[in-house]
């Protein structure tokens, strides 16, 4: 189990703007009556997206509230998934895959680049606030290894050059293209492809 | 090699567009009336004979499956559900249907619904393929668009719903039962079974689970025939399969092929070899993390499918194949896995929530050398204390890559590993009984 901590800094109030609203009643349309407690994970995403990143311990009472579900079975949800972070993490935030499958092709160096360029330690603030990184659990993209996500796109087959750039250009503010930085196109195998070439020359 | 025309999934590399009319032109949505018009009966019987096996992990019979299913809609709904939850560390299939063929999937789950009266279907996508999640939603839309979800769906006569769910970084949803507390909105802890969900699911009412390349094959073998799913591969283990292949080879890639095909084929032929050459291979994992790596001896002959490995004590499961070659610690790869494991445990049971992060640390241990002799043999004793002993498969998939790694690779950890025991055992206690009748008795 991870051990999972909400942060110490809490804003007092929390609730969703206009945009966020619409969405959440698009979400809770998509479940029976009665079952709106379905919509709670949804619902923590749009939050997370509108507190830039992060959700407070007010946005799980309002969750509570506008799902009529007790706030401790949000707070249960908020703390069960990784993927909800409790503290703030920056505008930017880099999530390194370092399991096996990434291990074994160097994730390490990815590891490296990020201490190197946005701090020492991992879930602490880059010097301006705009970015953390994290080592994370298997991303799913194993046979684009080392990979790593930030926010919600995926950037492979990287090496520590590879990742110093992309983390130059983030701190500049920058998005920097997602995908593959080797040039190859999706998942399929990078020289010497044997199927489904008539598609490909086609 | 198989035929490129035999390849059920000719847009795997997105070579051609995943909207609905190139998704046409590959011969998805043709004629899916037709299809639903033979009937629940037929299609359920379809799918038995060709003999498709779940490609999630389990490899269950999806004809036998789908038959669960109440004949008759009570007072409660049916429900399908898909799982795309994929987190197994090696496993990126379902990423690509999701992205690049999205209609095949929608339309298998248009079928499969149809097959189980279900009319609302779930596809549970893990959290962090928001974007894939993304272009699926753009299909759906131009499906409802193009009137082939919705009332009278494609023209079948069929209602079906089709609602994306996203999960939010947690392996063990992809555990089926812990992915229907997630449904539910509540923490992925996987429930007891029986009931199963087949009759008790997905708000308490009967529930289809599939993965999401189950499904998305289906209308494939439907329009094709089961005869012709059935020729490829071999008796019980048909069909074609996405293989991952990941780790040390040249040109790691995700390819489909036929069942039972060549373990070495694969990596030579596709994956561009091992780094280093074949004689540099150290070890494979056959399915994902979970199930237990094969070393290069048996790699030589072992042949892809969910027999073939089991004979070798390992298994397909989702076929994302993980080569370690000889420049990488063996040890080291396998404490990373357990740290995986220590980290997704949902933390119900008790004995793979302490089980796992024990397996890790001593691992952790192992692998720097700073393990005493006895400890080897502690933790293959650890691995069967949590293994069947827990509510969910979590416990056999943390426990079953370390009890791999020890068949294989024990004299290695035995080499690295040669402190003395810190307790001297002057009795043969088990170490498991109280640690203060151990102290007084050795003592």
């Amino acid at each position: 189990m991870s051990l999972r901590r909400p942060a110490k800094d809490q804003p007092e109030s929390f609730e969703f703007n206009a945009s966020s609203l619409e969405a959440a009643n698009v979400i809770v349309a998509k479940y029976p009556e009665g079952k709106q407690q379905s919509a709670v994970m949804a619902l923590l995403y749009i939050a997370q997206k509108q507190n830039n990143n992060w959700i407070p311990l007010a946005a799980m009472k309002y969750i509570a509230k506008f799902l009529d579900m007790p706030y401790i079975k949000v707070y249960e949800v908020a703390t069960f998934y990784t993927m909800y972070n409790l503290a703030p993490v920056g505008k930017y935030f880099v999530q390194v895959c370092t399991t096996t499958p990434c291990m074994i092709r160097g994730a390490n160096q990815l590891v490296e680049a990020c201490k190197e360029k946005i701090s020492e330690n991992e879930c602490e603030l880059s010097n301006d606030k705009s970015c953390s990184w994290m080592e994370v659990e298997c991303l799913g993209a194993c046979v684009n290894a080392p990979m790593m996500q930030i926010n919600d796109d995926y950037y492979e087959d990287l090496d520590k050059q590879k990742t110093l750039d992309i983390l130059d250009k983030i701190l500049n503010g920058e998005t920097p293209k997602p995908g593959s930085y080797r040039g190859r196109v999706n998942n399929e195998p990078e020289n010497n492809r044997k199927t489904l070439m008539d598609l490909k020359n086609a | 090699m198989l035929k490129d025309q035999d390849r059920i999934f000719q847009n795997l590399y997105n070579d051609k567009g995943s909207d609905v009319s190139s998704s046409q032109e590959r011969g998805d949505w043709v004629n899916t009336k037709e299809i639903t018009d033979k009937g629940r009966d037929w299609i359920i019987n379809e799918i038995k004979e060709s003999q498709l096996r779940g490609r999630g992990g389990a490899g269950f019979p999806t004809g036998l499956k789908w038959s669960f299913a109440p004949k008759e809609v009570g007072s409660r709904p049916h429900y399908l559900v898909i799982n795309g939850d994929e987190s197994e560390p090696g496993t990126c299939k379902d990423r690509d249907i999701l992205r690049f063929e999205p209609h095949k999937l929608i339309e298998g789950c248009l079928i499969a619904s149809y097959a189980v009266q279900a009319h609302v279907c779930y596809i549970y996508i893990r959290g962090e393929y928001f974007v894939d999640g993304q272009k699926l939603q753009s299909a759906l839309d131009e499906a409802y668009e193009k009137k082939l979800l919705g009332k009278n769906a494609a023209g079948t006569g069929w209602d079906l719903d089709i609602y994306i769910h996203y999960g939010a970084g947690a392996y063990i949803c992809g555990e089926e039962t812990a992915l229907l507390e997630s449904l539910e909105g509540k923490k992925g802890q996987p429930r007891l079974k029986p009931p199963f969900p087949a009759l008790i699911g997905l708000y308490g009412c009967p529930t289809i689970i599939n993965n999401v390349e189950t499904i998305a094959v289906v209308p494939t073998i439907l329009r094709r025939g089961a005869k012709w799913f059935a020729s490829l591969g071999r008796e019980k283990n048909t069909g074609t399969k996405i293989f991952c292949i990941s780790g040390n080879v040249n040109n790691p890639c995700n390819v489909e092929e036929e069942m039972s095909i060549p373990l070495k084929e694969l990596i030579e032929v596709h994956a561009g070899g091992v780094i280093g050459g074949w004689e540099n291979l150290q070890a494979v994992i056959p399915g994902g993390s979970s199930m237990p790596l094969i070393p290069k001896e048996r790699c030589e002959t072992l042949k892809m499918d969910f027999d073939a490995c089991v004979e070798e004590k390992s298994g397909l499961g989702t076929a994302g194949i993980v080569v370690i070659n000889k420049d990488q610690d063996i040890i080291k790869c396998m404490a990373r896995i357990a740290r995986f494991y220590k980290h997704e445990s949902c933390g119900q049971c008790t004995p793979c929530r302490e089980g796992s992060g024990w397996m890790w640390r001593m691992l952790e241990r192992m692998a720097k050398g700073d393990a005493t002799k006895d400890e080897v043999d502690m933790l293959g004793d650890v691995t069967n204390q949590i293994a069947g002993h827990t509510i969910c498969a979590f416990g056999e998939g943390s426990s079953w890559p370390v009890q791999g790694l020890l068949r294989h690779f024990k004299k290695e950890i035995e080499k690295r590993n040669n402190l003395d025991p810190i307790v001297q055992k002057k009795n043969n206690i088990p170490y498991l009984v109280d640690q203060h009748l151990l102290d007084k008795k050795n003592a």
